[in-house]
C-alpha cells in the first residue's frame, strides 16, 4: 500500500465520522476561526488556558470541512488537551515539517504519536492546507488572533 | 465498441501509464486535454531539425520556421470558419485572449455608463478582466441569471439588453456545469442593440464544430492545451473591422511599423496584437493538434462524447446520495457532482488512489458555486479518448468511497 492509501485509514475516517471534542466552549480563554479559501473549510478552535498561561486545560473545535481537516482537528485537540502550550507549538512545527515531507516520522526523532497518520498528506501538496487548518487556528488562538488562514 | 464510439486512447501515450499498478483513468479534460503522439513528436522534431525565430530572420531556418508558424493561422481559420487568416491572433492561452479583448477593445470603446453583460456561470477568466476594464472605464457589469439546471434565463437576458449594452461576454460551454449556452440566439439579440459578442470557447472548441460566422461571434477565445495541443498557446478570433480599430494589448517587437522616441506607427492586425517573440513551437504543435482534430472529426468527437455523457449521467444518477450539479437539456461532456457527507476534495484524493483523475474544487467559477450553494464540486469531464469502462470505474470508485465513509 502506498503512503497515499494510508491517508484515509480507519482512524482518520472514524475521527471524521465521530469527531472528538466537537463542541463550542463558552469558558474558552482563547479562540480563533480558521478558513481555507481553496476548499471552503471553516474550523474554529477553542482553548482554555490556565492562569499561568502555560497549560492547555481544555480544547475543542467546531466547523465544516473535508475529512482530513476535521480528523486533523479532532486528533489535534485529543492529543494536546492537558499539555503545555509550549509543547503545542513544538508539535505544530513537527506536524508541519512532516506533511511538507521534511520530517520522516519513522526514522527521525519526533513527538507526533498518532498524528503520524497524516504523513500520507505529503503525497498531495494540495491537501496540506486541509491537514494544517486546525493547527493554524490553534496558533492563531494562542497568539490572540481572531482569524487564521492557510494562505 | 460499436458506433458512435471512437477508439483513440492508443494515440495518447500518457494514457498507457499506471499508478500503483492501476491504469490511469483520465477524466479531467475540461482542465486540460492529454496530447496525442503526433503533437509530441512534431514538436520534438521541430526543435531538433527546424527551430529558429519567426518573422525576423533572413536565413532559411527562420524562413521555414515562419512558414510552419504562419501555417497554423490558416488551419485555425479553417477550423472555426473565420473569413480570413488575418482574424486569427496568437496568444498564450484563452485567459490571455479574453484579457486582450477586454483591455484592447474595452479601452478603445468603453465609456462611463456603458454596460457589460456577463452570465452568472462564467469562468473567472471571463469575469475578472471585465471588472478591471469596468473600473478603468466607468462602465457597469450586469449578469444573466441561470435556472436550477444551469441554463441561462433568456427572458432575463432580453430584459438586460438596451442601447447602453456595449458588450456581451459569455462562455459557449460552462466549465463547471457543462451547459451549452445558446450563443447564436444570444448573439443575434446582442447585435440588435448594437453590442459586440465575446465568446469564451475554452470548453467547446475541441468538443463540437464551431463556426464563428454562423454563431455571430465577434470574438471567440480558446486555448491550445484544451484541444490536444501544448500549453503556452491560445487563439483570439476577432472580426477584422473591429480589430482594425482596436488599440494594442502589449507593446514590443513585431507589433509596430516604425518606432522613434517621438511616435510609433502600429502594425495591422493580427500582428498589432502579437508583441514579442511568440510561443513558436507551441503554435506549431497547435497546428498539428488542429490537423488531428480534423482527422478524427469534430462530429465524431461530439457524437462519442454525447453517448458517453448519457451513459455516465445514467450511471451516476443511480448512485444514492449523489447529486449531479449541472443538468441542462443541452450539455457537453462535463459531470459535476456532490456526494452527501463527503467533501469533494476527499472524493478527488480517494479516486486518485483508484487511478482516476478528476477535478475537485470551485473550478475557477466561484459565482457558479455560490448559485448552487456549494463551496466546491467534484467534476469528471470527458474527452474523445474516454470509454464506457472509464465511467464504470468512476461509478465503482464513488461507491467504494461511500462505503468507506458511511460504514
Amino acid at each position: 500500500m502506498s503512503q497515499a492509501n494510508e491517508l484515509y485509514q480507519q482512524v482518520i475516517l472514524d475521527h471524521n465520522r465521530n469527531p472528538r471534542n466537537y463542541h463550542p466552549m463558552p469558558e474558552a480563554t482563547h479562540a480563533c476561526h480558521g478558513h481555507n479559501p481553496l476548499c471552503g473549510d471553516n474550523i474554529t478552535v477553542f482553548a482554555k488556558v490556565d492562569a499561568t498561561g502555560q497549560l492547555l486545560e481544555d480544547m475543542s473545535f467546531q466547523g465544516t470541512g473535508c475529512a482530513i481537516s476535521k480528523a486533523s482537528a479532532s486528533l489535534m485537540t485529543s492529543q494536546l488537551k492537558g499539555k503545555p502550550t509550549a509543547e503545542a507549538r513544538e508539535l505544530f512545527g513537527e506536524f508541519l515539517e512532516m506533511v511538507k515531507g521534511g520530517l520522516d516520522p519513522e526514522s527521525q526523532t519526533n513527538h507526533l504519536g498518532k498524528l503520524k497518520l497524516f504523513q500520507g498528506v505529503r503525497e498531495y501538496s494540495s491537501r496540506i492546507k486541509c491537514a494544517t487548518l486546525a493547527w493554524h487556528a490553534l496558533m492563531g488562538a494562542l497568539d490572540r488572533k481572531e482569524t487564521a488562514s492557510t494562505e | 465498441m460499436s458506433k458512435p464510439y471512437l477508439d483513440i486512447k492508443k494515440n495518447f501515450p500518457v494514457l498507457n501509464r499506471t499508478f500503483d499498478g492501476k491504469p490511469l483513468i483520465y477524466l479531467d479534460t475540461a482542465a486540460t486535454s492529454q496530447k496525442p503522439a503526433v503533437v509530441i513528436d512534431a514538436m520534438d522534431r521541430f526543435y531538433r531539425e527546424s527551430y529558429g525565430t519567426v518573422r525576423r530572420g533572413v536565413y532559411r531556418l527562420s524562413e521555414k520556421a515562419t512558414q510552419a508558424y504562419e501555417g497554423t493561422r490558416h488551419k485555425v481559420a479553417n477550423l472555426i470558419n473565420a473569413a480570413s487568416d488575418r482574424e486569427i491572433i496568437y496568444t498564450r492561452g484563452c485567459t490571455e485572449s479574453l484579457n486582450l479583448v477586454a483591455y484592447s477593445w474595452g479601452r478603445t470603446f468603453l465609456k462611463p455608463g456603458d454596460e457589460i453583460i456577463l452570465s452568472q456561470i462564467e469562468h473567472h477568466a471571463n469575469i475578472v478582466p471585465w471588472q478591471i476594464v469596468r473600473d478603468m472605464s466607468g462602465a457597469v457589469i450586469k449578469t444573466i441569471p441561470c435556472d436550477d439546471h444551469g441554463q441561462l434565463l433568456l427572458d432575463e437576458y432580453r430584459k438586460l439588453l438596451s442601447p447602453k449594452t456595449k458588450v456581451v461576454a459569455v462562455n459557449h460551454v460552462s466549465n463547471a456545469l457543462g451547459t451549452i449556452n445558446p450563443v447564436k440566439e444570444m448573439a443575434r439579440l446582442a447585435h440588435e442593440v448594437g453590442a459586440v459578442v465575446v465568446v469564451d470557447g475554452a470548453q467547446s472548441i475541441s468538443h463540437m464544430r464551431v463556426d464563428v460566422q454562423d454563431l455571430g461571434a465577434d470574438f471567440y477565445a480558446f486555448s491550445s492545451h484544451k484541444m490536444f495541443g501544448p500549453t503556452g498557446a491560445g487563439i483570439l478570433y476577432g472580426r477584422y473591422d473591429l480589430l482594425e480599430k482596436m488599440l494594442p494589448f502589449q507593446g514590443g517587437g513585431d507589433m509596430i511599423r516604425q518606432v522613434t522616441f517621438e511616435r510609433t506607427t502600429l502594425q495591422v492586425p493580427p500582428h498589432r496584437f502579437e508583441a514579442g517573440t511568440p510561443s513558436i513551437v507551441e503554435v506549431l504543435g497547435l497546428g498539428v493538434a488542429v490537423d488531428y482534430l480534423q482527422t478524427v472529426g469534430l462530429e465524431n468527437i461530439e457524437a462519442h462524447e454525447h453517448a458517453l455523457l448519457e451513459y455516465g449521467t445514467k450511471l451516476l444518477s443511480e448512485i444514492p446520495g449523489l447529486h449531479l450539479i449541472g443538468t441542462a437539456a443541452k450539455k457537453s461532456g462535463i459531470l459535476g457532482f456532490a456526494l452527501d457527507g463527503i467533501h469533494p476534495h476527499d472524493i478527488g484524493t480517494l479516486l486518485d488512489m483508484e487511478g482516476i483523475a478528476i477535478r475537485a474544487g470551485h473550478h475557477c467559477a466561484q459565482p457558479t458555486m455560490e448559485r448552487f450553494g456549494v463551496p466546491a464540486t467534484a467534476r469528471a469531464s470527458l474527452g474523445p479518448y474516454n470509454t464506457e469502462s472509464d465511467l464504470d470505474a468512476l461509478a465503482a470508485g464513488i461507491r467504494k468511497i461511500q462505503g468507506m465513509f458511511h460504514h
